[in-house]
């Protein structure tokens, strides 16, 4: 894709981070909250927070579907597991902790386990082995449950199932406008949720809760526009929905998607680790679909787990209280190899992705400072 | 898991399609899309799940440059 060069030209992003310091305010703190894994990436890889004035922060929602997976849904899918059903599931879910196991520690006692790229390959995997249950653990946000629905809706064979565990992210945004003590300033919108939802669902933002909000792309100069015009907002003392992100989010999104969701699922109240119940943040099966719901075809509702283990610090990480260097475990108990807690297993997560890109001296200096 | 990747669409068979990440060719799902031979979609879990718009894409620096008041210049776009 020849023009992406052009979004992480290292002269333009000079001229950006020069116009950023021109109308970035000169006391006042700003905390900028961006809501995705993909984002933190981009900041953290390309170290965009060393490049901004130091009274201008920009911190991590819960922007990781895979940290946010509530430990009680992760003890059902191994509970199936152990029962002898097969689990298909993404990469990083298989080692997202549960209560007392994740899915990988169920295959290491001899569950049929089984990453898959794509839901098409649990609806393939099932199409071939028609004696086998499987189960799909559907995790994701917006950008997600379209491609669960869809398979759904085509009425897949009937020894496969769903672990319906997909979120969405508004309800989460307006939740951490909640936290008294976070204090946010202004949101960067993930993008990719929005090619699906479009713009209209943060229009609340701006107008109710007057917090500036930009939905940015995931090159490096994306968000550092995506900065600036947020800064330019509080400069000028408005708070606007802009989209920065012109070349794949329009204003209703993508309307196919957004049918398919809402024919295969209804929005219900739901679990976040580290959070914990957002109302209308969680998708569930419309009634005419229960039958591929893996709770009723197996009898499975586990209501209460360990979200978080002794020490870990991820429901702070998580809403971007704390940086990752100021959790006591990171990169001693947890690493990206042994994690603890949930924030430093998928490639989305805070801790995971410091883990990567944090210099180890930076951190190990940071960890003594705050003892 | 947000992660979305663009690819070219290279062949389309119904409901799935050929697509070349960079180089990598690999079998996607283009049913919630409305996409051509041609098109870049951006690819997230298996599915493209948008059409990305060249006209934007190429636009985005004029857009940018819009927004950082720098003003226009006329060859730019042509480093594109």
């Amino acid at each position: 894709m020849f023009w992406r060069k052009i979004f992480r030209d290292p002269q333009l992003a000079k001229k950006i981070v020069e116009k950023i310091y021109e109308i970035a305010p000169k006391k006042d703190h700003v905390k900028i909250c961006h809501i995705c894994g993909t984002h933190e990436w981009t900041i953290s890889h390309y170290g965009i927070r060393n490049l901004l004035p130091k009274n201008v922060e920009v911190i991590a929602g819960p922007g990781c579907p895979v940290c946010i997976v509530p430990a009680a849904e992760v003890d059902e899918a191994v509970e199936l597991a152990l029962r002898g059903v097969s689990i298909t599931c993404f990469g990083d879910v298989i080692r997202v902790p549960g209560s007392k196991m994740s899915l990988l520690d169920a295959k290491a006692k001899g569950a049929d386990v089984r990453v898959v790229y794509s839901v098409m390959d649990a609806v393939k995997m099932a199409r071939k082995e028609p004696h086998k249950e499987f189960v799909f653990f559907a995790i994701g946000f917006e950008t997600t449950a379209p491609s669960t629905a869809t398979e759904i809706l085509k009425r897949p064979p009937k020894n496969l199932s769903f672990l319906i565990s997909h979120r969405l992210i508004p309800p989460a945004m307006e939740l951490m406008l909640g936290i008294g003590d976070l204090q946010i300033d202004a949101f960067i919108a993930p993008g990719h949720v929005s090619t699906i939802i479009g713009l209209e669902p943060y229009e609340i933002f701006p107008r109710a809760y007057r917090m500036p909000t930009v939905i940015a792309g995931f090159e490096p100069l994306d968000v550092l526009i995506a900065i600036y015009m947020i800064l330019k907002q509080i400069n000028k003392g408005i708070s606007i929905l802009e989209n920065e992100y012109r070349r794949a989010v329009t204003w209703e999104g993508n309307l196919k998607a957004k049918e398919q969701i809402n024919k295969a699922f209804k929005v219900v109240g739901g679990f976040w680790r580290g959070l914990g119940r957002i109302p209308n943040s969680a998708l569930s099966l419309r009634k005419e679909f229960l039958e591929y719901d893996a709770h009723e075809k197996f009898n499975i509702r586990i209501l209460k787990g360990r979200d978080i283990p002794p020490g870990c610090q991820c429901h702070l990480v998580i809403i971007g209280k704390i940086k990752p260097v100021e959790c006591p475990l990171f990169m001693k108990a947890c690493t990206p190899q042994k994690p603890v807690g949930s924030c430093m297993v998928g490639i989305e997560g805070t801790c995971r992705i410091w883990a990567s890109t944090i210099k180890s001296d930076t951190y190990q200096h940071k960890f003594k400072s705050i003892n | 898991m947000c992660l979305a990747v663009p690819a070219k669409i290279l062949e389309i068979n119904g409901d799935l399609a050929k697509a070349d990440f960079g180089g990598l060719i690999k079998e996607i799902n283009v049913t919630l899309v409305d996409a051509k031979i041609g098109d870049y979609v951006l690819v997230h879990a298996g599915y493209a799940i948008q059409v990305i718009d060249e006209k934007e894409a190429k636009e985005t620096l004029m857009l940018w440059r819009e927004i950082l008041g720098l003003g226009a210049e006329s060859n730019e776009s042509e480093k594109l």
